[in-house]
């Protein structure tokens, strides 16, 4: 009697998941089967065809734009894995008060709507005299990244021994070596996670680029905005594929790689739109 | 001492592109064009076209809100019920559309509800009647909790995972029954999580200008398709900086929300 009832809900649970995983990735999955129809209408299987790859392959907005997200995520992602870890280190060894104010400060991009960091950021390039372009997209990249970079890094420091980096001093160690030889292997997992969650945020962004690009430069995001906009082509299908295919593999590799731990976010993804 | 120096650049950097970009919107919002303090950028909210386009987007992300809390809650539940660990794989299928690109999801979306799109295909394939299925408010409000249903899931997900099996248990031998369990005791206890949720669901369907433009066209228009707007061709900086004002009191409502209800930060994405 029992075994029925609980036969019976585990399959309306199974049901449910499968009907949410649908959900989830039936879109996906038909941008994904579109790529490859060799029929520009969205009903008809038009046969398997290569041609719209090539087609973006071969279209020079397309791989500028692509150029263009690249050099900005990473090296938006270096710079600001660089900032975040010393920054890091200095904010472990601050006293209670300072350090609440600065990690509210270092919240602040991360639970702000998109949309106000992207004017802020524009209102900010213009008071100061900078003209938007490449520049002002890496700058605001660099701006949002550093948080999680940040966030990546801290819990590892606090799970490091401070003896062993005294230790090492006394044993003669300058603390530049002291440093790089004894605590930063221990961090190590926590800068590259961070790296390349810094290097996924700025792949994905779109709101805060749009607000501080200038005229004549495309990300990715922008690309594909301003293009759905104007009626999709199916060599944006293909782009979308693989990106798709490419978040996967960096997905996969960040979280099921030995050192995996992502740090203690809240707003994650809302680079994003999110993630908008 | 040598070590606090490490935190200059960050320091210089957070001031100059997080705090000063912060108070310029409220320089912005505050004055009129020729720099003298009003407040009539941030009274314009109550202007029809500016309060309908707040009403509807309060609205549609309530909708979508209660959607996403709706759909995940069972889902989080079954998720911890099946017992599979943190990292596992079957979790990492349902976050993993949360860090696809979402301007490609929205772009799947409309390829699938758009006029001769693919829903309409299959319909005329069963000689059913084509729908308008874009450019309504519905479309987007199926655009927000496809976009923001991870952001639900994760931090529900990770409060019932910390929920003591025992305590469940010890409700069921008093005698309690399913709803009575979900009411008093996975409910209450989850609250952080949910809290969190709702948050990180509300905020970016509130402020969204690319979902309402993707899905629902030109005929509908949100607080963020206004912004959007106004600085991008409309180009009164300071009526949408005074605007952004408002909605950030909602943003700053949602952080006071979260810092009550979620005081050790219990109900993260991760």
């Amino acid at each position: 009697m029992k075994t029925t009832k609980d036969r019976l809900k585990k399959t309306v649970e199974n049901f449910y998941l499968v009907l949410i995983m649908i959900f989830l990735y039936a879109p996906i999955a038909t941008l994904m089967v579109l790529s490859f129809s060799n029929s520009k209408s969205r009903t008809q299987w038009g046969g398997f065809t290569l041609r719209w790859y090539g087609e973006m392959f071969e279209s020079s907005t397309i791989m500028a734009a692509l150029q263009n997200t690249l050099i900005i995520a990473f090296t938006s992602a270096l710079i600001a894995t660089v900032i975040g870890t010393a920054a890091a280190i200095a904010i472990n060894s601050m006293k209670p008060l300072p350090k609440t104010v600065i990690m509210g400060i270092t919240n602040i991009p991360m639970l702000n709507a998109d949309i106000v960091t992207g004017i802020s950021l524009m209102l900010a390039f213009i008071a100061f005299g900078i003209s938007l372009g490449f520049e002002t997209i890496l700058i605001a990249h660099i701006t949002f990244n550093i948080p999680y970079v940040i966030l990546s890094v801290m819990p590892k420091l606090k799970q490091t021994n401070k003896s062993v980096y005294e230790a090492a001093m006394d044993l003669g160690a300058p603390p530049i070596q002291a440093f790089f030889k004894v605590v930063f292997p221990d961090i190590l997992p926590g800068v590259l996670s961070g790296f390349l969650l810094a290097f996924t945020m700025s792949l994905d962004d779109f709101i805060i680029t749009h607000f501080t690009k200038g005229a004549g430069i495309n990300t990715l995001s922008t690309l594909i905005y301003s293009e759905v906009r104007r009626g999709i082509k199916p060599s944006m299908y293909a782009l979308s594929t693989i990106i798709f295919v490419t978040v996967l593999i960096l997905l996969i590799v960040t979280n099921f790689a030995p050192h995996r731990k992502l740090p203690h976010l809240r707003h994650g993804a809302l680079r994003n739109e999110g993630g908008q | 001492m040598s070590k606090k120096l490490l935190s200059g650049p960050y320091l210089v950097w957070m001031a100059g592109f997080t705090v000063i970009p912060l108070i310029l919107i409220l320089y912005y919002g505050l004055t009129d064009k020729n720099g003298v303090f009003t407040l009539a950028n941030i009274i314009s909210i109550a202007t029809a076209e500016h309060s309908k386009a707040l009403w509807l987007s309060l609205g549609l992300s309530f909708v979508s809100t209660l959607v996403c809390l709706m759909l995940a809650y069972p889902l989080a539940m079954i998720l911890r019920k099946r017992n599979i660990g943190k990292g596992s794989f079957v979790v990492f299928i349902f976050i993993l559309p949360m860090w696809m690109n979402f301007l490609l999801r929205t772009l799947a979306w409309q390829t699938l509800l758009e006029r001769n799109g693919v829903i309409n295909g299959l319909l005329s394939a069963l000689h059913l009647p084509p729908q308008s299925l874009i450019n309504t408010p519905g479309a987007i409000v199926l655009g927000m909790v496809y976009n923001f249903l991870p952001f639900m899931v994760l931090p529900i997900y990770n409060v019932l995972c910390k929920i003591d099996d025992n305590t469940i248990n010890a409700a069921k031998d008093l005698g309690a029954n399913f709803w009575q369990t979900l009411f008093l005791i996975w409910f209450p206890l989850s609250v952080p999580g949910i809290i969190s949720g709702i948050t990180m669901v509300f905020v970016p369907a509130l402020t969204t200008f690319v979902i309402s433009n993707l899905l629902g066209g030109s005929k509908v228009l949100l607080i963020g398709n206004v912004i959007e707007q106004e600085f991008t061709k409309g180009s009164n900086w300071h009526l949408g900086a005074g605007l952004s004002l408002v909605l950030m009191v909602f943003i700053l409502a949602s952080m006071a929300l979260i810092a009550k209800y979620d005081k050790n930060g219990e109900g993260t994405a991760f």
